[in-house]
């Protein structure tokens, strides 16, 4: 099965970079963008077969290495 | 005494930490390969700046995987010295054994100047030689030394006097202006509960020589070797006095 796992910046933390984004598209002329937050995204190919292993497992190695709780949160899709 | 120098892939200021640690201050030292298993009975711990593995995924994400962090661990937790410079610090950080982590500099920039720091508490080993209040003129070099952490962690770090250094004006004043990456309470130096830990994002090494234009940060480095002496500094970390630090006399033996 395949893993995507999205981790970006817990909403009370400030992310400088999301923010010069933002202000960039404002100064390119979208005003219709309020805010931006940047993340990093992963794929995993997982040898299981199983969604809730999938899930599991993807969980287990955000927690462990790929996001840093203290500033970062994660959301995880399996197919 | 004796330094241990931890080289990680991509660090690049370990030959500064090892010349600082023997040619300036007169000390033995080792270079220690992140695969090693053993510090090698050393008596201080230097995890020095670069970009460890890379700095891929986060800094100091992949360096808190290195076999010697395990040791570096258990030297820490009996009380041993362990100082974190820049990408040590951020090592240091990401392997918990001080509290937060770094974002991204507030302006984005790689910021590579002298900041001032002033010295807030003098009871860890790298800074018991200092004077509280005492103001630093010392190197940055980094990207991602935008200090954070969460309200009630910060409140708790504050509150145990963790905080031993902050950017400055060279008066000593806290001024936005002079927080070169937005740290929060302008933070460039912290320790952990016991004091024996202490990451920092300004280079002692890089400032402790007159060559170098700043002799400021030899202060750091003095105070461990006065903290690990026979006479010892002042205060919890001398040798064989103090009432609430830990027994560093035992460490290395």
């Amino acid at each position: 099965m395949r893993a995507r796992v999205f981790v970006t910046l817990k909403p009370s933390v400030f992310d400088p970079q999301g923010r010069t984004i933002a202000d960039a598209l404002q100064s390119l002329g979208y005003g219709g963008v309020e805010d931006v937050r940047q993340g990093k995204y992963f794929e995993l190919e997982l040898k299981t077969s199983e969604a809730g292993s999938a899930r599991a497992l993807a969980a287990e190695v955000a927690d462990k290495l790929l996001a840093n709780p203290v500033i970062e949160s994660y959301r995880i899709e399996v197919d | 005494m004796k330094f241990a120098v931890v080289v990680f892939p991509g660090s690049n200021c370990d030959q500064d930490a090892y010349h600082a640690a023997t040619a300036v201050l007169g000390q033995t030292a080792d270079l220690v390969w992140h695969k090693d298993t053993s510090l090698k009975g050393a008596d201080v711990v230097v995890l020095p700046g670069g970009f460890a593995h890379g700095d891929y995924l986060r800094t100091g994400a992949m360096a808190r995987f290195s076999p010697i962090m395990r040791e570096v661990k258990v030297f820490a937790d009996r009380g041993g010295p362990v100082i974190g410079i820049c990408n040590g610090f951020q090592v240091l950080l990401e392997a918990g054994l001080l509290p937060g982590a770094m974002l991204r500099n507030r302006g984005l920039k790689y910021r590579c100047e002298h900041v001032h720091v002033r010295v807030e508490h003098t009871d860890t080993p790298f800074t018991c030689a200092a004077r509280q209040g005492q103001v630093l003129r010392i190197p940055i070099g980094h990207g991602e030394g935008n200090y954070y952490a969460p309200s009630d962690v910060l409140e708790r770090i504050e509150k145990n006097r963790q905080v031993i250094l902050r950017y400055t004006t060279p008066d000593g004043r806290l001024d936005d202006g002079a927080n070169p990456n937005g740290s929060v309470n302008a933070i460039a130096g912290l320790c952990s509960e016991g004091r024996n830990v202490v990451g920092m994002m300004p280079h002692p090494e890089r400032a402790c020589e007159p060559l170098l234009g700043s002799t400021d940060g030899l202060v750091i480095l003095q105070s461990v070797v006065q903290a690990l002496a026979p006479i010892g500094c002042e205060g919890p970390f001398a040798r064989g006095g103090g009432s609430q630090g830990p027994a560093l006399q035992t460490i290395g033996s």
